[in-house]
C-alpha cells in the first residue's frame, strides 16, 4: 500500500472540508472569525480526544460503544470522590481518571480473554457503566466546583482554549504512535489479518488491551474537560458520544473492517462535522436539522469510498 | 425395541433442552421472579401491575422479533428506536389530521418497511457494514423527527385509533399482537425457505450462496421484515398513551438489541429463536417492575441489564468453546 493510495481518502476529505468551510463562510460572516473558530475547537475537543483512541480501536477491526458511558461514569465518580468522599479535588480527578481507564481495561480484558466480539462486549459495558453512573448518582448532579477547576474547560493559554492544546498534543502523540512505531504497525496488522498477525509474532492481545485501555483513559480525560466546561456533573453526560466519535472516525477514512485509517483523516473528519454543525446553525438551520446532514454525509462518504474501492479493485 | 425407547426419549429431551436452553432459562427466570417478588410484595401480582408489565412492553418484544432476525442474519440495526419514534409521530399526525384509522395504521408501517428495505439494499449491495449504515440512519431519523415536529407533542387522537388500548376478549390487544406475531414469526423462521435462508446467511454467507440462496436478496428481505415489526411496534407505542411525545424513546434500540441477545440469539449470527427474544423482553419488564416493588432504586436497572448481557454473552462464548 503506497502513501498516495493511503492518502487518497484524506485528500478528498481535505478538499471537501475546504469547500464546506468556504461555502459556510460565504453563508454567514460570523463563521470565519477567530473567536468563532476557537470556540468551535473548544466544543470539538471532547469528541476529538475520544476519537483519537477510537481510530486505533477501529483500525484493529474493533469498536468501542462504551466511551460515552465511561465519560458519564468518570464525571459522576469525580463528583462523588470530591463531594461525598471529601477527597481533595486534584486527587479526585486522578482517582476518577484511573477508574475510567480501568473501565477501558475491563473492555479490553473481556474482548481479548473471552473472545467476545467488541460490538457486543462494549454494548454490554455501555449499559453497565451508564447504569453504574445512574445508580451511584441517583440522578443527582454535583455543582459548586472551585474556580481554578474551570481552567480545564474554559481557560485559555496564549489565547487558545486549554483543551485545544490538550487535543493538539494528544493528536501528535497518537499520530506518531500509529504512523511511526512498531505498536502502530502492529495495530494495522491486527486489523488487516488478526490470525496472520498472531503467527508473525505480534502480541495481539496485549496490543488490543492497551488500545481499549487508552480509549478508557481518553474518555476519562474528556470527562474532566467536559465537567469543567459545563461546571456540573450529571449522570447522562456523554450519552450518544459514541455515535459522534464513530461518525468522525469513519468519515475520516478509517475502514470499519480494520486495517486502514489515519489520525489525520480522523482530525479532518472531526473538523468537517464540527464545521457543518456550526455553519448550518449560523446560517439558520435549526439545531437538529444538522444531525440529518451529518447522517447523510456519513452514508454518502462511506458509499463514495466503497464505490472507489470497487472501481480500483475491479 | 422397548429397551431402546427410553434412551431415545432421553436423547430427544436432551436435544430439546440444548436447542431451547436459553429460552428455558429465561422462562424459568420470569417464573422465579414472579414467585419471589410476589411473596415479598403481593401487589406485584395485582392485575394492574401484570397488565402494565405485559401490555406496556409488548412493543419492545415485537421490535425484538425483527431485531432477532437481523442479528441471526449476521447484521445489526442501531436505528430501530429512532424509527419507532418516527412511525409513532407519522401515525399520530395522520390520525389527528382526520384520515381513516386504517390509513393511520398502515401507511407508517409501509413507510418503515420501505425505509428498512433501503437500508438493507445499501448493506447488501454496497457491502457497507450495517452498523455504519444504521448509525447514519439513526442521525437522519432522529434529526428529521425533531426538526419536523419541533419537539411538540401530539394529542387528541380519535378513540378508534388507539389500538393498543383496545381489549378484545378482556386481554389488551398489545398482548394479542405480541403473542400472535411471536408465534407466526417462530413458525416462519422454522418452516419457510426464507426463514431458513436467514439462518444460513447468518451462519456462513458464502456457504449459503453455494447452496443456492441469494444472500443479497435475503438481507434486503430480512431488513424489510424487521421494518414491518418496527412499524407494528411504532403503532402500539403511538397508541398506548393519550399523547405521543415526538422524541425518540431514549436507549430503546439498546433495550431491543439486549432482548434479542439475552433471548438466545447468538451474537455471532446463525442461531437463535424469536420466542427467546420475546421472553427476554418480558423478563426485562418484570425486572424493571420488580425493582420498584422491592424498593430498589430504579436507577440501578440499567446496570442490572448490562450485567445480564455480559453474563449471557460470556455463557454463550463458553458454550461455543465447549461445542468445538
Amino acid at each position: 500500500m503506497t502513501a498516495t493510495k493511503l492518502l487518497r481518502h484524506e485528500t478528498i476529505l481535505a478538499v471537501l472540508t475546504v469547500i464546506a468551510l468556504a461555502v459556510l463562510a460565504s453563508l454567514s460572516d460570523k463563521f470565519f472569525t477567530v473567536e468563532n473558530l476557537l470556540n468551535q475547537g473548544r466544543l470539538m475537543s471532547e469528541v476529538g480526544l475520544v476519537a483519537l483512541a477510537m481510530t486505533f480501536v477501529i483500525v484493529t477491526g474493533g469498536i468501542d460503544l462504551s466511551v460515552g458511558s465511561i465519560l458519564g461514569l468518570t464525571a459522576i465518580l469525580l463528583g462523588v470522590f470530591w463531594k461525598n468522599l471529601g477527597l481533595p479535588l486534584p486527587l479526585a480527578m486522578l482517582a476518577a481518571i484511573a477508574c475510567g481507564t480501568f473501565a477501558g481495561w475491563v473492555n479490553g480484558f473481556i474482548i481479548t480473554r473471552f473472545r467476545v466480539p467488541p460490538l457486543i462486549a462494549t454494548l454490554a459495558t455501555l449499559a453497565l457503566y451508564r447504569g453504574l453512573a445512574e445508580g451511584i448518582s441517583e440522578a443527582r448532579s454535583v455543582r459548586g466546583y472551585p474556580e481554578w477547576f474551570f481552567f480545564f474547560g474554559q481557560g485559555e493559554v496564549l489565547g487558545v482554549p486549554f483543551q485545544l492544546w490538550l487535543l493538539g498534543l494528544a493528536t501528535v502523540i497518537a499520530a506518531v504512535i500509529l504512523g511511526l512505531t512498531p505498536f502502530g504497525r502492529a495495530t494495522y496488522a491486527i486489523g488487516a489479518n488478526e490470525t496472520a498477525a498472531r503467527f508473525s509474532g505480534i502480541r495481539v492481545n496485549a496490543t488490543k488491551l492497551w488500545i481499549y485501555t487508552a480509549a478508557g483513559f481518553l474518555s476519562a480525560l474528556a470527562a474532566v474537560v467536559f465537567v469543567s466546561r459545563v461546571t456540573t456533573t450529571r449522570s447522562d453526560m456523554g450519552t450518544g458520544l459514541e455515535l459522534d466519535v464513530i461518525t468522525g472516525v469513519v468519515l475520516g477514512g478509517t475502514s470499519i473492517f480494520g486495517g486502514r485509517g489515519t489520525i489525520i483523516g480522523t482530525v479532518l473528519g472531526l473538523i468537517l462535522i464540527q464545521a457543518l454543525k456550526n455553519g448550518l446553525s449560523l446560517s439558520g438551520v435549526k439545531g437538529d436539522g444538522t444531525i440529518v446532514v451529518i447522517g447523510l454525509v456519513l452514508i454518502g462518504a462511506i458509499l463514495a469510498g466503497a464505490l472507489f474501492d470497487r472501481n480500483r479493485g475491479g | 425395541m422397548s429397551a431402546a425407547s427410553p434412551a431415545i426419549g432421553r436423547s430427544n429431551l436432551h436435544r430439546f433442552l440444548s436447542g431451547y436452553g436459553q429460552e428455558i432459562v429465561v422462562l424459568l427466570s420470569i417464573v422465579a421472579l414472579f414467585i419471589v417478588v410476589g411473596a415479598v410484595n403481593p401487589r406485584f401480582l395485582s392485575d394492574n401491575n401484570i397488565n402494565s408489565i405485559f401490555a406496556g412492553n409488548a412493543y419492545i418484544a415485537i421490535a425484538a422479533i425483527g431485531m432477532s432476525m437481523i442479528i441471526m442474519a449476521g447484521h445489526i440495526d442501531v436505528s430501530v428506536g429512532a424509527l419507532i419514534g418516527v412511525i409513532a409521530t407519522i401515525a399520530g399526525t395522520l390520525a389527528v389530521a382526520g384520515y381513516p384509522v386504517w390509513i393511520a395504521w398502515t401507511v407508517p408501517i409501509l413507510f418503515a418497511i420501505m425505509v428498512n428495505a433501503g437500508v438493507g439494499a445499501l448493506v447488501a449491495y454496497t457491502r457497507i457494514p450495517s452498523i455504519v449504515v444504521t448509525l447514519g440512519m439513526l442521525s437522519i431519523l432522529k434529526g428529521g423527527l425533531i426538526t419536523a415536529t419541533a419537539g411538540e407533542w401530539i394529542s387528541g387522537m380519535p378513540v378508534e385509533f388507539m389500538i393498543a388500548q383496545m381489549r378484545p376478549f378482556g386481554i389488551p390487544s398489545a398482548v394479542w399482537f405480541m403473542v400472535g406475531l411471536t408465534i407466526v414469526a417462530a413458525l416462519f423462521m422454522r418452516y419457510t425457505d426464507f426463514g431458513r435462508a436467514i439462518y444460513a446467511v447468518g451462519g456462513n454467507m458464502e456457504a449459503a450462496r453455494a447452496a443456492g440462496i441469494n444472500p443479497e436478496r435475503t438481507v434486503v428481505g430480512v431488513f424489510a421484515l424487521h421494518g414491518f415489526f418496527a412499524g407494528v411496534a411504532g403503532i402500539l407505542f403511538a397508541t398506548q398513551l393519550q399523547v405521543i411525545q415526538s422524541t425518540v424513546p431514549p436507549n430503546l434500540e439498546l433495550t431491543v438489541i439486549t432482548a434479542s441477545v439475552i433471548g438466545g440469539v447468538s451474537i455471532l449470527g446463525g442461531t437463535g429463536t424469536v420466542i427467546g427474544s420475546t421472553l427476554a423482553a418480558i423478563l426485562f419488564a418484570c425486572i424493571g417492575s420488580a425493582l420498584i416493588f422491592l424498593n430498589v432504586s430504579a436507577y440501578w436497572l440499567r446496570a442490572v441489564l448490562g450485567l445480564m448481557i455480559l453474563a449471557t454473552v460470556l455463557a454463550d462464548m463458553a458454550r461455543r468453546r465447549r461445542a468445538r
